[in-house]
């Protein structure tokens, strides 16, 4: 499952990616602030993977995801898609850039146009950016339907008309029709009912195995993250705590933010309960206006020290693929591998 | 507005705190009658945490929201009998339901923010439901107030009395809004989805809060949810509803570890396990639950059902043993083997 990536060319990489954005009144003085909702992030995700972003609301995970197919302008920071730097391209630079990535979002009924049939409403990227015939385009329409596994009879139908689960699959085969290879999909599940939520994650992979797509999964349902990714990042306050394959993550969590957010997690199981140590975090997550100095965890950190306070902590390699950002990992180098 | 059918109550050797029986509410709507509360009973002993699991449309809020009174809308229609410390609530008029409500039963929602007022401090709702209930100086219900919110957890109590609930993020919101439904003492809090909107390690610290409030106040509480692992954690026993019924309902244990329902089963099956192998594919539920206004005849599971047979096409009733009852025609043989059947080719993909 966890393939070694060294050997491939990434299909995107993320350097160092700052997004920072202004509030509030910017002509008196003094009034305007910034918030540091990304704040240096790097990585990479090669083709056919699932990167799993997880993370507590305000954390960043989403306008990172926007960063990366190019729905903001970045700060800061390369963004290359197959080698090709694309952080720095202008909208109109852009266009062709876009049919090779897409993004999937959480409500797909905001995202689509409610007088419009769902035919058209799918048919629509293939307008904009082919020059499919009419048949063609009617052709690749049923194959999409399929694909996603609705009806040729519901692209006549309008948005209202369809359940919450088949709204996302309406989202996805509009995300799908121009064949991209990567898929950003932001929280795809979370508003969907548990068994619902259940056929959409079965439907992304299948998707996965029969196209071949590269997925970068946002969402904060760490059991969804865990069935969806092969490798996952942890941000926390606009970074990457850790990044690690899933089953290794899941294990032995190497920074204290990780294992917290894993053993908060309620487990629909009784006998389990006693087991496991729930760590209990105090407070809430700071603000990115205004983070905290050293380690942006160490507040809310049970092992935080003078260091932390002080030294903001970088991603450093644990071996097997695995990086944390922390100066005391709970899993040392020497025992990752 | 609510008919109340005339109860005659056998008063048992415990009598529970809450006892609902052969609930009904149904809305008039343009397109007919729409049932969301499909003939329920249950009780709520006192001390008890009772879980209420089901998704959208599976009449677990409204179920709930009519033993608060609060279904006032006009093209309701509620049938049954409520009975609360052995009075009855349906039929009662609004006025009358404003004394048991807050000083005996509260509730608190899964968004605080649309439940406070924005316009007045924290420390303002909470004293102005104070004195609304209890006679109290405006300083006597400031310190109640400072002490219900440091109760709740919350830090700088007299500093967030005066805040406003936009300067509160989401965790602390909904301990202010938990202080405030605790304010009167409460024998009966029913939360309704109360850590839905809050990230995950915030939702640990709400969980614990509510455990709490039954150790240390003695309050019972309904939790409604459609997080099993929420349930699992809190609650002693647990009732799964479907279309506006109840499914299925036993103590927690049960639930959890010997489910009898196929609709128990696919819930269980949905969720990604969070320890051991993954499977390739979770086993879902197919379909989607049906409209209320279009329910399927007989069991309204049956059509999502993989071990539906002929007799599916009746409506099954709750039978069981000694509290763990399932709505469901499966023989304990029967269930044995499908449950068998269905664990098998998840345990060989692993």
């Amino acid at each position: 499952m966890t393939e070694a990536p060294d050997k491939q060319a990434p299909l995107i990489e993320a350097i160092d990616i700052k997004k920072h954005f202004s509030v509030g009144n910017s002509l008196l003085p003094g009034h305007r602030r910034t918030v540091y909702a990304v704040d240096g992030v790097s990585f990479k995700v090669f083709p056919g993977e699932t990167l799993g972003l997880v993370g507590e609301s305000g954390c960043g995970k989403s306008t990172l995801g926007r960063c990366l197919v190019r729905l903001y302008e970045l700060t800061a920071g390369r963004l290359l898609l197959k080698g090709r730097e694309i952080g720095n391209l202008s909208l109109r630079e852009l266009r062709p850039i876009r049919r090779e990535m897409q993004m999937v979002f959480q409500d797909p009924y905001a995202s689509l146009n409610p007088r419009r049939r769902v035919g058209d409403l799918i048919a629509e990227p293939l307008h904009v950016h082919g020059t499919a015939s009419r048949d063609q385009i009617e052709r690749r329409l049923k194959e999409l339907m399929s694909l996603v596994g609705l009806e040729a009879e519901h692209l006549n139908r309008f948005p209202h008309e369809f359940s919450g689960g088949q709204r996302q699959r309406i989202g996805i085969a509009r995300a799908l029709a121009l064949h991209p290879g990567l898929i950003v999909a932001d929280e795809p599940v979370s508003a969907l009912d548990v068994s619902i939520q259940a056929q959409i994650v079965n439907l992304f992979a299948d998707l996965q195995e029969r196209l071949g797509l590269t997925y970068i999964f946002i969402a904060h349902d760490l059991s969804v993250v865990r069935q969806v990714s092969s490798r996952i990042a942890v941000m926390y306050l606009g970074a990457i705590v850790e990044m690690g394959p899933t089953e290794a993550l899941f294990h032995a969590p190497a920074h204290p933010y990780t294992e917290a957010l894993i053993s908060a997690v309620p487990v629909p199981e009784v006998d389990r309960l006693n087991r496991r140590e729930r760590i209990v975090l105090t407070g809430d997550v700071p603000s990115p206006m205004n983070p905290p100095a050293g380690c942006r965890f160490n507040p809310r950190c049970r092992f935080a020290t003078d260091l932390c306070r002080k030294e903001r902590p970088v991603l450093r390699e644990l071996g097997d693929g695995r990086t944390v950002a922390c100066h005391y990992p709970l899993v040392q180098a020497a025992a990752a591998a | 507005m609510a008919s109340s059918t005339p109860a005659s109550a056998s008063p048992e050797a415990k009598a529970p705190l809450l006892e609902v029986r052969d609930l009904k509410v149904s809305f008039r709507t343009e397109r007919g009658l729409l049932r969301a509360v499909d003939g329920i009973s249950f009780r709520v002993d006192t001390h008890e945490i009772v879980g209420v699991v089901g998704e959208s449309g599976s009449g677990k809020t409204v179920s709930q929201m009519s033993v608060m009174g609060l279904v006032n809308d006009p093209n309701a229609v509620i049938e049954g009998s409520i009975l609360y410390k052995g009075r009855e609530l349906v039929g009662l008029s609004q006025r009358q339901l404003r004394s048991v409500r807050g000083n005996e039963i509260a509730m608190i929602f899964q968004d605080p923010m649309t439940a406070l007022t924005p316009v007045y401090t924290i420390g303002w709702q909470i004293a102005e439901q104070l004195r609304a209930h209890n006679r109290l100086s405006s300083r006597g219900a400031r310190k109640r107030g400072i002490e219900l919110l440091a109760e709740v957890g919350i830090p700088n109590p007299s500093i967030t009395f005066d805040r406003y609930p936009h300067q509160l993020s989401g965790g602390m919101r909904q301990r202010a809004f938990i202080a405030m439904a605790l304010s009167c003492n409460p024998s009966l809090l029913i939360a309704d989805e109360p850590t839905t909107a809050l990230d995950v390690t915030v939702q640990a610290q709400i969980l614990e809060l509510i455990k709490r409030l039954r150790r240390d106040f003695g309050s019972s509480i309904v939790l409604i949810t459609h997080d099993l692992g929420v349930v699992a954690e809190v609650a002693d026993r647990v009732m799964v509803m479907y279309a506006g019924r109840i499914v299925e309902r036993g103590t927690t244990r049960e639930i959890f570890t010997d489910p009898w329902h196929p609709y128990s089963w696919g819930l269980h099956d949905s969720i990604p396990p969070m320890e051991g192998a993954r499977p390739r594919r979770l086993a879902s539920i197919l379909g989607s639950p049906p409209s209320l206004l279009d329910l399927p005849p007989g069991c309204a599971f049956s059509p999502r059902c993989p071990h539906r047979f002929s007799r599916c096409t009746e409506k099954p009733a709750l039978a069981g043993t000694s509290g763990h009852h399932a709505a469901c025609f499966l023989s304990p043989e029967q269930r044995q083997q499908a449950r068998a059947a269905r664990r098998r080719p998840l345990k060989e993909a692993s």
